[in-house]
């Protein structure tokens, strides 16, 4: 079954149209840094993006605090509210279900494709960003890479290309625990709801209520247990020493949202009616 | 092969389905037949285990389900309320991914058992054009043939000639006809009589939840006690059976009588042509509106109710 379901994801000519539309982002950005060369102000803009003017083999990190907070939880919202609800509105659920395929290895199927379709969707970013900020910004990636002082404590260190890899590599892994966060609130509304539409809409507005939860003073109570507040937790990744301690709490954020969530989705779907 | 006790199934204070015992024998070509929203369809998901019921037992196949329902359905072929495919992709590569998402379907001989089921539909020629890009019927085929693919001991058909033409409607009760004379037992539901008169040997009728009726077609087209006939002599025959003839429509008489051959002997005797001569059965749509109240899905004023 998963394997029908990565056939079905890779098959799709929206995949790719949502990957597209992912890398396209951080090159229209790079395309503005590199004909105007004016750096966002320090503190302001996306993180790494007046790093990456001195070396464009920062770029990828760069493109990740681009397409994280909005672009890409939205097409992951996007999709898994899809997952169960799309299959009822075409009909195709109840011809999966009668195969048989056993419910609960339907949904577990539903989410392997969505981390395959997140792993797919940030490799060609990274891919492409690579490329884009080699190209645009130059940048020797052998000779190593100075992180930058707006985001490391202490400026001029330096990491080795083996240790950049390794970062931006710890950095996906976050990311698609992040991800996986957003894909069971959406894949619990998807099967509670018939409509695709209805459930990545759901998964949208608790992720926007979380995000101006996260900048609203008077929320500072619940602010640790919101699940947008550790996703940029990641750029701790590139401080030197690495620093833990919003990484561990985003991990554990994500895994309490993800057993509460996907157990509600299972339990929901393994007694309820398909009558779509 | 399906038996149910007491299956209920409630929407709140609606009962969907009410107390329905359901009896399929092997080897039967077995027609639900009953208006739109009597529950047909409710009751077909019960049986595949889509929808739980409130109340009740199935049993399929000699299992209980919705306990059991992952042994028996692979022995099943399912169309439930219209066809489902990816709308993207084309008629072949759907039925591949239907039969690779289920346990049973061997990888080696898929692409064989997909080229025979779409030989039996008639979709033998398809081409790689997507699902998107089928006729209503075309889908319907398709449907057809992903409840074939496994070669099932039991067909349950919701509504298996919608949107089809005419030709078409003949060509699937040929296959049905074909699939059950090699052993399948099918079970259809339909609310059109004459496709359920035309091919069924069982019939049970649903009203409002409740199975109203269950009957072999036969029995249940029982005669009349009225036999019509056709003669160019009609004022004869008044004279003849005086009393006895109940229609009179030109050359063609309604006449009741109790034994067709003692009647048939009669006539002859005394010398009337008979050009037609049949006892009345009465038409399943008779039975059916006997045992029926009203449309469902007629909506009437408060008054009338």
């Amino acid at each position: 079954m998963i394997r029908v379901e990565l056939a079905k994801l890779f098959r799709r000519p929206r995949t790719y149209v949502i990957a597209g539309l992912l890398c396209a982002l951080p090159f229209t950005v790079a395309v503005f840094l590199a004909t105007t060369r004016i750096p966002p102000p320090p503190g302001q803009g996306g993180a790494f993006l007046s790093a990456v003017l001195s070396n464009g083999a920062l770029y990828p990190a760069a493109a990740m605090a681009l397409v994280m907070p909005v672009f890409l939880p939205v097409s992951v919202a996007v999709l898994a509210g899809d997952a169960v609800a799309g299959e009822a509105a075409t009909g195709t659920l109840r011809y999966l279900l009668i195969r048989p395929v056993g419910r609960t290895r339907l949904l577990v199927a539903k989410l392997v494709a969505l981390i395959a379709f997140v792993l797919f969707a940030i490799a060609a970013v990274l891919i492409t960003s690579l490329v884009t900020g080699l190209t645009m910004f130059g940048g020797e990636p052998s000779a190593g890479v100075a992180l930058p002082a707006d985001v490391t404590s202490l400026s001029g260190v330096t990491i080795s290309p083996a240790g950049l890899v390794m970062r931006l590599l710890a950095t996906v892994a976050y990311i698609v625990v992040s991800m996986l966060g957003v894909a069971a609130i959406a894949l619990f509304l998807s099967t509670v709801t018939d409509s695709a539409l209805g459930a990545a809409m759901g998964a949208l507005a608790v992720l926007v209520t979380s995000q101006v939860l996260v900048t609203l003073d008077a929320a500072t109570a619940i602010r640790p247990y919101l699940p947008t507040r550790y996703w940029l937790a990641w750029i701790d990744f590139f401080r030197d020493p690495v620093l833990w301690r919003d990484i561990e709490r985003g991990i554990g954020i994500q895994l309490v949202f993800l057993v509460v969530l996907l157990g509600a989705a299972w339990a929901n779907f393994m007694t309820r009616d398909v009558s779509d | 092969m399906i038996t149910t006790r007491d299956l209920t199934k409630r929407y709140g204070r609606l009962a969907a389905v009410d107390g329905v015992g359901l009896e399929v024998r092997e080897g039967d070509r077995y027609g639900l037949l009953g208006p739109n929203g009597s529950g047909k369809t409710t009751l077909v998901r019960m049986l595949l285990g889509l929808v739980f019921a409130t109340r009740g037992e199935i049993e399929v196949l000699g299992r209980p389900v919705p306990r059991r329902v992952k042994e028996v359905l692979p022995e099943i072929g399912a169309l439930v309320e219209g066809p489902g495919a990816y709308p993207h992709l084309s008629g072949r590569t759907n039925l591949r991914l239907f039969d690779a998402a289920g346990p049973g379907g061997a990888r080696r001989d898929r692409d064989r058992r997909i080229g025979e089921a779409l030989e039996r539909v008639g979709l033998a020629g398809i081409d790689r054009r997507p699902v998107r890009a089928y006729s209503l019927g075309m889908r319907q085929r398709l449907g057809l043939a992903a409840a074939l693919l496994r070669k099932p001991r039991l067909l349950v058909l919701d509504e298996p000639t919608n949107g089809l033409d005419p030709r078409g409607i003949r060509e699937v009760r040929d296959l049905l006809t074909e699939l059950n004379a090699a052993g399948a037992t099918v079970f259809l539901s339909s609310h059109l009589l004459g496709e359920i008169e035309a091919f069924c040997t069982r019939v049970g009728v649903m009203d409002r939840g409740r199975l109203v009726l269950q009957d072999e077609l036969a029995a249940l087209r029982g005669p009349t006690g009225r036999v019509v006939l056709g003669t160019p002599d009609p004022d004869q025959v008044v004279g003849l059976l005086d009393g006895r003839v109940e229609q009179r429509d030109g050359g063609r008489l309604t006449v009741r009588h109790d034994d067709p051959a003692a009647l048939n002997a009669e006539l002859i005797a005394a010398g009337v042509r008979v050009t037609e001569f049949a006892p009345e059965r009465r038409s399943l749509e008779q039975v059916v509106l006997e045992a029926t109240t009203t449309s469902s899905d007629r909506v009437a004023a408060k008054e009338d109710q």
